[in-house]
């Protein structure tokens, strides 16, 4: 039967139900992997105009929706089925809730009536992620399966946005009852995400900011889900601070202007830790003082009172005390406060902070002559300029993910898709592909480690399947990267673990049928980006780099900021003897 | 410090689990945690007693409020309160004078509830730390077996918690 979308009651199944939802939520694309207990719903999909990207791991699934929601900033949908299916699930919907990314995931669970009794398949999912659901829905009636719907998609998208779990029984999906589209909006009584800026604490804010002479705007992704890029730009030239950035907020604010200063944090510039830490007011814009943000909090910023915007208000007070505590959609709240600041100047402030960089740019790797090895920092950068800085670049988690941050200087908001918080190892390849979908007329890199590439691997063949175009490059340095630096700073370079041998990934690609390309030396890689480029489907680059380079700076974990250990300023890039591994 | 929190909550299965996983989650113990019905149907109230700081206290409070089934969080710490704590104590009355229990009662406001031939059934009720005396008093007679509710709580006077919003 063909889906029909008219209010007209008429008779549906449960499974029915759920697509009817998902179309009315405006959604197009779904990422999943099909089973029993989800069956009646995979069979109802074929009547509906939803296009289904078939995973080869239901964590695929996740990383897909959420590289989806983030690129395309709207909610992303993965499927799956009960027991394992459900449970593979997990880590990207912990991912998605650590980055306040909007999902809704549906899985199918085992009939109502046998819950509880160890039936095949079944497993608790509802409770496996309560913790890293932002709430969830254990449907087991047809009636229910609308309510639960538009409440999830409510959930995941307004206030701070998160995963919501919808978990359906099969029964609930095989019944049938007169059913229309309910148009109403949802409410909740016990969910209020729309909080009026307090005015008290907004005139203390204009004070801080009115006598500070050392302000630094600390911008967050909540500047991108509150879609608020154009008042943060505005309010930074208004009261002419410096703008530093999170990882996740990198998009935020345009690389390019003048107020923007870096990235902050443990493998942030070294200008933009000092500024922090000498500054006498910082403003965070929806944003979470991470620890690998601030470092050791009680040496952080000590002279600096803070403002904090956040539409959360548990993230008030809970890292660092704010002196003015605004909970709000940062955009209603920048309005109100840009209407009560007098436009300043910072300009010694400022001059301040460049003069800081002089030192930094004798260490960058990008000023080392070329000593015939590849640096990642270096295929990151010439990405970064053979794509004109416009792709939307998915990252893994470990130094590629630092190093592109450093390197790939990103105008747009949107255009770094990466695991912050949890720190997902896997993410890169599947995120790429759901970015892709949500912007299929935008350029998309994968940029992953060797190690994490090969946790999700297996999305090449969706890729493949699916047709959907990314370009892969690996950061191949034979080495879990990362924690092999970790090893060289803090365990006496013993290497346990570490050493990495992977398959040929140029044969890799080519045995799913896409193009596999390799470069071993600087000069190759103009050649190869632009062959991924021009190539028609998804392309893997084998980026054959230096094996012990290590991401600088690096202030150590639960350090002073201002504790970084810098890059020396003699090369010391490492020769490494490709046999050790 | 000992906090007594309130909380109304929709009454939803898994609201429960989800209140418990905001103590278990930052390991603070809950003295005790008493669940109910209100005048207003679908909205449960919860006593939830707790000896820690200020500031996390402030922090559960947060991640309370975050519930999405959470309707309105309140410390009692911070207003005059009300609270109550109902105890069972079965008391042994062999090898010693029953007397000395009916002493105990009678000085106590304790109620017996029941009597056997080997034991006494004893209610008490009152501010926990009364509760606490009455028990300690009764700890060299013998308990049996014993059972507390949890202490319920409100505020004094006029002001109230309200549930008519969600009614």
């Amino acid at each position: 039967m063909q889906g029909r979308l008219d209010n007209m009651p008429s008779q549906r199944t449960g499974a029915q139900i759920i697509w009817e939802c998902l179309v009315h939520e405006g959604v197009n694309t779904v990422f999943g992997y099909p089973g029993g207990a989800i069956l009646p719903a995979y069979d109802a999909m074929l009547d509906y105009p939803v296009r289904h990207v078939l995973v080869r791991h239901e964590q695929g699934a996740t990383h897909m929706a959420d590289g989806y929601a983030r690129a395309g900033g709207g909610v992303g949908v993965a499927i799956a089925t009960s027991g394992p299916g459900a449970t593979n699930l997990v880590t990207g919907i912990a991912t998605a809730m650590m980055d306040s990314v909007p999902m809704v995931c549906i899985t199918g669970q085992v009939p109502s009536k046998l819950i509880g009794y160890d039936a095949f398949q079944e497993t608790d999912i509802t409770g496996i992620t309560l913790p890293i659901t932002k709430h969830s829905y254990l449907v087991t009636r047809i009636e229910d399966i609308m309510p639960a719907m538009k409440e999830a998609f409510l959930l995941a998208k307004s206030g701070r946005p998160g995963p919501v779990l919808v978990d359906i029984t099969k029964d609930a999906q095989q019944s049938k009852m007169d059913w229309a589209w309910d148009p109403r909006p949802v409410t909740m009584r016990g969910y209020r995400p729309k909080l009026a800026v307090s005015k008290g604490d907004l005139a203390k804010a204009v004070d801080l900011i009115k006598n500070a002479k050392k302000p630094v705007i600390l911008a967050g992704q909540g500047i991108l889900q509150s879609g608020a890029m154009a008042e943060v730009r505005k309010f930074a030239e208004q009261i002419n601070a410096p703008v530093a950035l999170t990882l996740l907020g990198i998009g935020s604010f345009p690389a390019s202007h003048p107020l923007n200063i870096g990235m902050m944090g443990m493998h942030g510039e070294a200008w933009v830790n000092h500024a922090i830490q000498e500054a006498d007011l910082l403003l965070a814009f929806g944003m979470r003082f991470d620890d690998r943000v601030t470092g050791n909090l009680k040496t952080y910023a000590v002279n600096a009172k803070k403002i904090h915007i956040d539409i959360d208000p548990s993230e008030m007070n809970k890292n660092v005390k704010a002196d003015a505590a605004i909970v709000a959609d940062l955009r209603d709240a920048l309005k109100d406060l840009m209407d009560a600041v007098a436009p300043k100047d910072h300009a010694p402030w400022i001059k301040y902070i460049e003069s800081m960089k002089g030192d930094a740019a004798v260490r960058d790797i990008q000023t080392l002559p070329d000593n015939g090895h590849l640096y990642a920092a270096h295929v990151i950068n010439d990405i970064w300029r053979l794509t004109d800085g416009k792709a939307i670049v998915c990252t893994d988690v470990g130094q590629h993910q630092m190093w592109e941050a450093q390197y790939y200087h990103h105008e747009e908001p949107r255009t770094l898709i990466t695991s912050g918080g949890l720190g997902t190892m896997g993410f890169g390849l599947p995120a790429a592909i759901g970015a892709k979908l949500a912007k299929p007329d935008a350029e998309v890199w994968a940029i992953v480690g060797d190690g994490g590439f090969q946790m999700t691997a297996a999305e090449l063949s969706t890729a493949a399947q699916e047709n959907v175009k990314v370009n892969v490059a690996v950061i191949n340095n034979g080495y879990l990267g990362m924690v092999r630096q970790w090893q060289e700073f803090f365990y006496e370079r013993r290497y346990a673990a570490t050493p990495l041998r992977s398959p040929d990934f140029v044969k890799l690609a080519e045995a799913h049928g896409l193009v596999g390309l390799r470069a071993e030396k600087r000069p190759e890689v103009a050649d190869v980006v632009a062959r991924a480029r021009a190539a028609e489907g998804t392309v893997l680059i084998d980026f054959r780099v230096e094996q012990e380079d290590s991401v600088y700076p690096m202030v150590p974990a639960g350090n002073d900021l201002d504790a970084m250990i810098r890059r020396p300023k003699e090369s010391v890039l490492v020769e490494t003897a490709a046999d050790q591994i | 410090m000992l906090h007594t929190l309130v909380a109304l909550v929709e009454d939803k299965p898994g609201v429960l689990n989800r209140v418990a996983l905001v103590f278990r989650r930052r390991a603070f113990n809950i003295e005790s945690l008493t669940v109910g019905r209100t005048d207003v149907a679908g909205v449960s109230r919860m006593t939830i007693a707790l000896d820690s700081d200020q500031v996390n206290v402030d922090r559960v409070m947060a991640y309370l409020y975050k519930l999405v089934n959470v309707l309105e969080v309140e410390d009692l710490r911070d207003v005059p309160a009300v609270a109550r704590d109902l105890a069972l104590v079965k008391v042994a009355v062999g090898g010693h004078d029953r007397g000395q229990i009916l002493r105990v009662v009678d000085e106590t406001r304790a109620h017996i509830v029941d009597s056997g031939e080997q034991t006494m059934t004893l209610e008490i009720t009152g501010e926990p730390p009364h509760v606490d005396a009455v028990i300690a008093r009764l700890e060299p007679l013998g308990i049996v077996e014993m059972v507390r509710t949890g202490q319920v709580a409100m505020r004094r006077g006029d002001t109230a918690l309200s549930t008519a919003q969600y009614s």
